[in-house]
């Protein structure tokens, strides 16, 4: 979904560069408190994942491809504030190395897949959570959900930023339309490699997933009740 | 799963990933780039200021195996991404673990 430079005017394109400055300066404030140094490399591990996952386009049928945006993912393995600090650099690395979306569309490129990617992903993510039973194997199955929702809200707006600077005159409808069918297909295979990921993770390391500490930290409590239990008999 | 071999199995997957799955994506274009074709505003992109770069478009510029030049940069970038946001993380870290 990166967006190439031109797309969008540059009243726009520097509106999004305002609001993508904003969020990362929040992100840098709200990482500090997510990051410990038993998370902190686990927060350039998944950088390097969703960048390599990024390169790894699927067919979704007609002619078409998608890829993994990583927003869900990273939101559930090292937390929403870093997560949008992982994207940004995924997407700083791409734009200036790689000539992969364009440079006056990065804070465009932050905003959608990095501010509104990863926060769509982690409320989702903390709502269906709170629906599912409170053990870790329950985070892979939320990540997946935020996944194939975070997708289509990335691509709605884009389509909203389209119909305010957008470079052709296109009816709104048609635009949400195209975008929005074909991210949700996208957002189904984000789902799969999402729970994929997620799930390997929480089944070898889960005290290490952000999305999965207050679940894991009760568990670790009942564990200890039971030996105390055990040495006292 | 001590830290250490955990951490080298995830970079190892995700140079893997980047390395050797890359060359096997799929070339078509991908979702914003097929709607701008079919709705006729693909022709509004210019060209990015550094697409003459030595790394565009996921390749090593006088590399002429596409799959060795797209594979090279692809563990090139991995290996920056790792830097860029490792050091950030790594400094941002809280010094004492919640725990404590």
């Amino acid at each position: 979904m990166h967006v190439p430079d031109g797309f969008l005017d540059a009243p726009t394109s520097i509106a999004t560069g305002v609001v993508a400055a904003a969020g990362v300066g929040l992100a840098l404030r709200g990482a500090r408190k997510e990051l410990d140094e038993r998370t902190a490399p686990l927060a350039g591990l998944v950088a390097t994942f969703v960048f390599a996952t990024q390169m790894v386009n699927f067919p979704v049928g007609a002619g078409t491809s998608g890829h993994l945006l990583g927003g869900a993912l990273a939101a559930a393995l090292v937390g929403p504030w870093t997560g949008i600090l992982v994207i940004t650099v995924v997407l700083l690395v791409q734009g200036l190395l790689f000539a992969d979306g364009g440079l006056t569309a990065l804070g465009t490129n932050i905003t959608l897949m990095g501010l509104i990617g990863v926060g769509v992903g982690w409320l989702v993510l903390v709502a269906v959570r709170s629906l599912l039973p409170r053990r870790p194997a329950s985070i892979a199955p939320a990540a997946a959900v935020a996944a194939l929702l975070s997708v289509p809200a990335a691509a709605a707006a884009f389509t909203l930023l389209f119909a305010v600077g957008g470079a052709a005159d296109i009816p709104f409808g048609k635009v949400l339309a195209a975008m929005v069918g074909w991210h949700v297909v996208i957002g189904i295979g984000e789902a799969v490699i999402t729970a994929l990921v997620v799930g390997s993770v929480v089944a070898t390391r889960p005290d290490l997933v952000y999305a999965a500490r207050p679940l894991v930290r009760a568990r670790t409590l009942e564990v200890r009740r039971n030996t105390t239990a055990g040495d006292a008999a | 799963m001590r830290n250490r071999r955990f951490y080298l199995g995830f970079l190892v997957v995700a140079l893997l990933i980047a390395g050797i799955v890359s060359g096997f994506a799929s070339a078509n274009p991908d979702g914003l780039e097929h709607v701008a074709e079919t709705l006729g505003f693909s022709g509004t992109a210019t060209d990015h200021a550094t697409g003459d770069g030595p790394f565009a478009d996921y390749g090593i510029k006088g590399i002429g195996n596409a799959r060795l030049s797209g594979g090279l940069a692809g563990v090139l970038g991995a290996l920056v991404c790792l830097l860029i946001a490792g050091g950030l993380a790594w400094m941002l870290r809280r010094r004492t673990s919640p725990e404590e």
